[in-house]
């Protein structure tokens, strides 16, 4: 029965510590733009190097 | 074929309709702002820009001249910059014009443009770009300068550099909601056994389980719904009793009578039910602010009222509104205007009167160079003052608010759902008391849960809410058609008014398109005097007479004095000139003429007069018309010249009365008042401020100029008033609307209750349903006032 217990406090402390995660990560300010990020990885950064590439070329 | 072309171009940079002067290859602009932007990238292979979104610029309506140079100033710099080292630093600028994915992607590329900049980064949600940048080879000001360029011009508020702030509110009751949860969650978990009826099994362990469940409900208790219990205690420790209060109960017994069970090992408690509980009302409260966000009426920006200033551009005095002033502008303030912002005095002396913001009216007097705060009213000669810090709108709003002008009479719902929250709590706590009782008999172990959902339920706040929103968004609503309430308030007094009250000059007449005549005799420069002296004053006639003369005058005017309703006087180069009415000047003789006179006395001589005809504004008839018996009576300062006119205007049943004093006009006023009228009174603000005042709403009716009133209740444009009877008509259809949320609110409450009462709602339901009520009676009220003031504002369009 023991056991049972000591489960339990296993589980909720690692459901506390993903409390603790949540609350630091909202702290940090992961939501407070949560859209930005998803437009930015859409940007192509490839053609930064490209116009350069092509202006030394010129 | 040429229109055709015209209509379709469209601006390649801001999708404004372009003429076909101004092309860049093939494509075409709208304007030289747009034309340069596209130039500036263009030149730094930054097209992409125009790839993203289709014409994704802002049209650079105003070339801005305003350099940031300020913004190198060591102490300004250390204000705006959150990182500052040698060799980088950090900035958070606002940036309003961002709207769409092509300004990210510019905004984030600004490094190309400047190689000064890092690296930026937008924050969509704020409007923000944090620019990281080396201060050794950009300034601060290039940085700004170079968004400016681009159309993209930082706001910069040096009281608080950064954009308005997600309200850390909301954070907060994200980690309410998400501890709430947690608990609720693992509390369940721990519940099971007793859910499947495992509790005679093992007592050992169903203690532990239940001991867990205590030790995991106190930080709901303790903070999750911190909210409701604190501003539950508040009320109490006063004395009072709000809305707040049954939830409070609820929670705190439920809560005790689960840790009483537990500890005396009479029983599982509740704590699943409590967790659960403070868990759907914070979710419930999270979605009605998202609700309330979607629906917001921002005051600040969207109530603008017109007030406008003369502004010096080149050698002209020309009108120019308030929030388009800039630092460093040159105004001129005219006797009783109001200064709109904060700034330097350029002439000698001047008297300033502040009661709009402190309330003391003895005129406080400002040398030159000396600071001049925004609020304050001009006694006297008119003064050049320089701009020094831009003024928000919403500061002359709130000027406007200042309790010293409010109305002594207090809004009748909100006194109305004080009492009835009031009396609602009391009524529910009875309730509840009568409802434990019974439910004591039939069934004791469901009595703790039916209370809690009996004084969950009970909440009245879709009651609460039904008011503001319903008038906040006629007050939005009215502003869009140019009458600009001074709070929600006067919707309902509007509503109430059965007398209106109007004044001639500039009211039912408007300056435009005068016929001005003198008759007598003048020397060119004695014209060129009065010229200068009316320029002093903001009455209609007084700007009638200015237009007419034109021309600058060098001469000065000493002893500047306006008499409100009888004219205006001051010295010139030694003569004492006096323009206004016929008594004033020391005119006794007859003249006939159908038009508003104005004499002019030299030195107590009369030399003549001004005959001036004004014209009606458009479509005033038929206003008066519609408002048939409504319009009560017209006083004029003016004699009775117009009488005939102003008779085929108005209503037979009207009063037309003349040659009125800014008394004879408040007392007027108040006589009907006595009478048990309530009064509108419209009125140029001037002459018949108290008058204004006096009515159960003052409306000041104004073209174009800064002559306002605090005693007014509302701004209406000019152009507007012939919809008066359409913004009477709203008013009261909007307390038909709050009444009928009133009663929507009611049933939801009664219904709900009913079930609760019987047992029929569990705590959970109970705070499901609770926010839901509240958004659909928001919803509700929302919607019908913007489809009423549709519908009517249709109307008017088909009529005129």
């Amino acid at each position: 029965m023991k056991i049972i217990i000591l489960l339990i406090l296993i589980s909720l402390a690692i459901a506390i510590s993903f409390l603790v995660i949540f609350y630091w990560s909202m702290k940090s300010g992961q939501y407070d733009d949560t859209y930005t990020p998803s437009i930015r990885m859409l940007f192509e950064d490839k053609k930064k190097g490209d116009n350069q590439a092509n202006q030394t070329k010129n | 074929m040429e229109t055709l072309i015209k209509t379709d171009l469209t601006c390649y940079h801001c999708g404004e309709p372009s003429d076909k002067s101004l092309w860049m290859g093939d494509k075409p602009f709208c304007c030289y702002g747009c034309k340069t932007v596209y130039e500036i990238l263009l030149e730094n292979n930054l097209c992409e820009y125009y790839d993203l979104e289709e014409n994704p610029g802002t049209q650079l309506r105003y070339v801005s001249e305003e350099t940031y140079a300020f913004l190198d100033e060591k102490d300004i710099r250390k204000k705006m910059l959150t990182f500052d080292s040698e060799t980088f630093a950090r900035v958070q600028f606002y940036v309003p014009a961002i709207h769409c994915v092509s300004c990210i992607w510019l905004m984030e590329n600004l490094q190309k443009l400047n190689s000064g900049i890092l690296r930026s980064e937008v924050n969509f949600a704020r409007k923000t770009v944090t620019i990281d940048f080396k201060p050794q080879e950009s300034t601060l000001s290039s940085v700004a300068k170079l968004m400016a360029a681009l159309g993209y011009a930082p706001r910069i508020n040096l009281d608080h550099n950064t954009a308005p702030k997600h309200s850390p509110f909301d954070q907060a009751l994200l980690l309410k909601l998400s501890i709430a949860g947690f608990c609720f969650g693992n509390v369940m978990l721990f519940s099971f056994p007793e859910y499947l009826g495992l509790d005679k099994s093992d007592g050992q362990l169903m203690q532990v389980f239940s001991w867990l469940n205590i030790l995991l409900s106190v930080p709901v208790f303790m903070y999750s719904d911190k909210d409701y219990l604190t501003s539950a205690w508040k009320s109490f420790k006063q004395r009072q009793i709000n809305i707040d209060v049954p939830i409070a109960i609820g929670l705190v017994a439920l809560f005790a009578r689960s840790i009483w069970d537990i500890v005396t090992g009479y029983g599982p408690g509740y704590m699943d039910s409590f967790t659960g509980l403070v868990f759907f009302l914070l979710i419930g409260r999270w979605f009605q602010n998202k609700t309330y966000q979607s629906l917001a009426f921002d005051r600040d920006f969207k109530s603008y009222f017109p007030l406008a200033v003369l502004r010096r551009i080149k050698k002209n005095w020309e009108p120019v509104v308030v929030y388009n002033l800039e630092k460093d502008d040159q105004i001129r303030i005219r006797n009783m205007e109001i200064v709109p912002a904060d700034c330097l005095l350029l002439d000698e002396e001047a008297l300033f009167d502040y009661s709009f913001v402190t309330g003391e009216s003895r005129p406080v007097q400002v040398r030159k160079g000396e600071l001049v705060y925004a609020g304050g009213k001009l006694i006297g000669q008119p003064v050049t003052l320089i701009v020094e810090k831009k003024t928000s709108q919403s500061h002359l709003t709130s000027l406007w608010n200042n309790d010293v002008f409010q109305k002594p009479e207090e809004s009748k719902y909100k006194r109305l759902i004080d009492q009835a929250a009031r009396r609602f709590t009391w009524v529910i706590l009875g309730l509840s008391l009568v409802t434990a009782a019974y439910w004591y008999v039939i069934d004791a172990s469901q009595v703790w849960l039916i209370i809690t959902s009996v004084l969950i339920v009970a909440c009245p706040c879709a009651l609460a809410l039904t008011a503001p929103f319903t008038y906040g968004n006629m007050l939005r609503i009215f502003g869009r058609k140019r009458l600009y309430l001074k709070n929600a308030d006067v919707i309902e007094r509007m509503a109430a008014v059965n007398a209106v009250v109007f004044d001639k000059t500039g009211t039912i007449t408007h300056g435009k398109e005068p016929k001005v005549n003198y008759t007598g005799e003048l020397s060119e420069t004695e014209l060129r005097w009065i010229g200068e002296l009316t320029s002093y004053s903001t009455h209609p006639l007084s700007k009638l007479i200015h237009k007419h003369i034109g021309g600058i005058s060098i001469a000065t005017v000493d002893n500047f004095k306006e008499i409100p309703g009888k004219g205006i006087e001051g010295k010139i180069e030694g003569d004492l000139v006096k323009i206004g009415s016929a008594s004033f000047t020391g005119f006794y003789g007859q003249v006939e003429d159908s038009s508003s006179r104005v004499f002019v006395a030299i030195n107590h001589e009369v030399r003549g007069y001004f005959s001036i005809q004004t014209t009606v504004r458009n479509y005033m008839k038929e206003m008066l018309g519609r408002l048939g018996t409504q319009c009560v009576a017209m006083l004029s300062g003016d004699n009775k010249a117009d009488e005939v006119q102003m008779n085929t205007l108005f209503y037979p049943s009207a009063r037309l009365l003349f040659n009125q004093s800014p008394h004879d006009k408040l007392h007027y006023i108040s006589n009907l008042q006595h009478h048990g009228e309530k009064v509108m009174m419209l009125g140029d603000g001037l002459n018949d401020s108290g008058a204004l005042k006096q009515a159960d709403v003052g409306l000041a009716v104004t073209d174009d100029t800064g002559v306002f009133t605090p005693a007014c209740d509302g701004i209406l444009h000019g152009e507007s008033i012939s919809q008066l009877d359409t913004f009477l008509s709203l008013a009261k259809s909007a307390t038909t609307i709050v009444k009928a949320g009133f009663v929507l609110s009611f049933m939801y409450n009664a219904i709900a209750l009913s079930f609760a009462v019987s047992g029929h709602l569990t705590p959970l339901v109970a705070a499901i349903l609770m926010p839901l009520s509240s958004i659909s009676v928001v919803v509700f009220t929302t919607l019908a006032v913007n489809v009423t003031a549709n519908r009517r504002f249709k109307g008017i369009n088909h009529r005129t």
